[in-house]
């Protein structure tokens, strides 16, 4: 009946409707009679719907503001015509403030309709509480927080480790309890589906590269060295670690969201139930998938970014592709190639453990899948970067 | 007399420094319909999860057929377990979803294994649904899915976690029926989590109310007796459905 009533009110024009919540305007009446110098009475008339609330709580901040010697001060409220939730919320504050300054005050008539939602929102004569806050964590608690959040974090994925590494010999001695329908999924959604992005990315990778040193190389009379500069650069370095990149931004977030939604919606419970383990059957496939394909996508990722490099000194520095080709046979050795797959096979282990671990690692519904997704790329990313920076060290001392 | 099918001894249980439920002690007997029941937040679930596997207990020990610390993986199920939403693969269609643990557990050629998954999906009902994925079920259907699941490997207990909530009345009806013609024509254990009263009432044979108070076991015994009999004023409130503080009159 209330919301109906308030249906049927005329709409309001947009300044009408703006004057209202700013509290300029007022379409209730509020009237306050002096009974004698200690006790008063207000009467509330009219419609008071949430569009009011700025002018009424003006009004309410006003009443307690100017109480003097007022002991009783009682809310009228047979005038009021309809009256909604919200109003009638800051009605019950102003009651309840009024009894916190030992200002007797009582709701006073009012409609049937009225009365309902006085019993809805001020029935209860309970002791007012104050809202809960959650109390600012000082500096010290929160650096304490985040280690021993740290911690955990370790202790987990140690725990996986260990749990992979057993679950991995396991599958190695009965290697027909591998799950190799996940292998070929991943190997098709993981390998064949990003070949074509993979590979676009590493042309023009190889494009820019020739691109941007052509002219340098050109002042010193070395243009030929551009075969030599993407050449060896792709192979060993950017064919890898852009694949990777790649990988973990279309793999490694799918991986977490789909086993960290598995995980909320108790499908990996699910499968412990039914007697498998989560580790041989869900990370340990996604694992061989990725590291089977690596090898594949990144000699890939090496012949098309050499060629956006040759196709740049064609045109721009005038080398044929025979040229190119016999230059890049001289500067790139075979070392370089196998470096490069090295790195490719362990970047794609490093994807599938940390997008499996964060994935089965998730707690907390949708909002958990989210925030597992996010670290495990971020984590994955950093991962990439800091074992890239390993492989050039440990290849650097051992002249690979 | 024989041995009960579950044993539940001195469990407490609980996450980390919350206990949930201190020093319980119950027995499931073989055929029973057991209802595991009590308000939100109870840990009526979480005690499921122990008495599955899924989770170690605090303290206290839980025998099922006479076994300890059962291990869930590496092996065929020794009982079947229908969870709250259901849990189906969503990546698998409901029959493979039935025979996934048949085919790795079993050498039964596929056409033995088909012939296993359509009969459990006519049990529940479900015998046009075998090439659908879970994602095209209601709800009714996903739950009753994965009790055909839960059923693949023939278990004598069953452990079905809220198996109405979340449903309209008739698919609730329906479901009931299901767990009672299990329970009759096939001699299952079931142990149920629920607080829904229609269901305690039609298939529950005997029940455990938590309490999260006390965190403890504040009634035991067949829920028609505790309606009628209990002197425990929470025991009545729940089967009256009696709100604590009526407070919209």
């Amino acid at each position: 009946m209330v919301d109906g009533q308030t249906l049927d009110r005329p709409s309001l024009v947009f300044d009408e409707r703006l004057s209202l919540v700013a509290g300029m305007l007022q379409r209730f009446t509020w009237e306050r009679t002096e009974i004698s110098p200690t006790s008063a009475r207000i009467a509330l008339g009219g419609q008071i719907t949430i569009e009011d609330a700025a002018a009424l709580w003006k009004r309410i901040s006003e009443t307690l503001t100017h109480l003097d010697d007022i002991q009783s001060l009682d809310l009228e409220l047979s005038q009021i015509l309809l009256i909604d939730g919200a109003c009638m919320a800051l009605l019950v504050q102003l009651r309840t403030d009024l009894r916190e300054r030992r200002v007797r005050s009582e709701f006073v008539g009012g409609s049937e309709e009225v009365r309902r939602i006085v019993t809805l929102y001020g029935g209860r004569r309970r002791a007012r509480h104050k809202r809960a806050k959650r109390r600012p964590t000082n500096a010290i608690a929160q650096v304490g927080t985040a280690t021993l959040n740290l911690i955990d974090e370790a202790k987990q994925i140690l725990d996986f480790l260990g749990r992979l590494l057993v679950s991995t010999v396991h599958v190695l001695r009965h290697p027909k309890s591998l799950n190799l329908r996940d292998v070929g999924l991943t190997i098709e959604r993981a390998g064949a589906d990003a070949s074509a992005i993979v590979l676009l990315i590493n042309f023009l990778i190889g494009f820019v590269m020739a691109y941007q040193s052509a002219g340098q190389l050109k002042q010193f009379g070395a243009s030929i060295y551009v075969a030599d500069l993407v050449g060896v650069s792709m192979t060993r370095e950017l064919g890898p670690l852009m694949m990777a990149i790649i990988i973990c931004g279309r793999s490694g977030a799918a991986f977490a969201a789909e086993l960290g939604t598995m995980k909320v919606s108790e499908e990996v419970d699910a499968l412990r139930t039914l007697g498998f383990s989560p580790l041989p059957f869900l990370v340990i496939p996604r694992m061989v998938g990725l590291i089977l394909l690596a090898p594949i996508l990144v000699l890939m990722a090496d012949a098309i970014g050499i060629c956006g490099g040759a196709l740049v000194a064609s045109f721009s520095l005038d080398i044929t592709p025979t040229s190119f080709l016999i230059q890049l046979q001289s500067a790139v050795k075979a070392s370089d190639i196998i470096s490069g797959v090295i790195k490719s096979i362990v970047f794609c282990a490093a994807i599938a453990l940390i997008s499996c671990q964060q994935g089965l690692a998730t707690s907390g519904g949708a909002e958990g899948v989210g925030r597992r997704t996010t670290s495990a790329v971020v984590s994955i990313l950093f991962t990439l970067i800091l074992l890239d920076a390993l492989f050039t060290v440990v290849f650097g001392v051992f002249g690979i | 007399m024989t041995k009960p099918l579950i044993s539940v001894r001195d469990l407490s249980i609980g996450y980390g420094k919350v206990i949930l439920l201190r020093d319980a002690n119950f027995d499931v007997e073989r055929g029973d319909i057991f209802v595991i029941l009590g308000g939100s937040g109870c840990g009526k679930s979480t005690l499921l999860r122990h008495l599955i596997g899924l989770e170690a207990p605090l303290s206290g020990e839980i025998r099922i057929a006479g076994v300890g610390k059962p291990e869930l993986v590496g092996a065929a199920p020794r009982f079947g377990v229908m969870f709250q939403s259901g849990a189906l693969f969503s990546s698998m269609t409901v029959g493979e979803n039935v025979a996934f643990a048949l085919q790795e557990w079993t050498h039964l050629p596929v056409e033995a294994v088909n012939a296993i998954v359509r009969a459990k999906l006519a049990l529940v009902g479900l015998e046009d649904a075998e090439a659908k994925l879970p994602a095209e079920l209601s709800g009714g259907m996903r739950k009753r899915a994965a009790i055909a699941r839960a059923m693949a490997f023939e278990p004598n207990l069953i452990f079905l976690d809220e198996p109405s909530a979340g449903l309209d009345p008739i698919s609730a009806v329906e479901l009931d029926e299901l767990i009672l013609a299990l329970n009759r024509n096939l001699g299952l254990t079931v142990v149920m989590v629920t607080h829904e009263l229609e269901s305690i009432f039609k298939v529950g044979k005997h029940c455990i109310m938590l309490d999260r108070e006390t965190r403890s076991i504040i009634a035991r015994g067949e829920p028609q007796r505790l309606r009628n009999q209990s002197d425990d004023p929470r025991v009545r409130r729940f089967f009256n459905r009696e709100a604590s503080v009526p407070q919209w009159q």
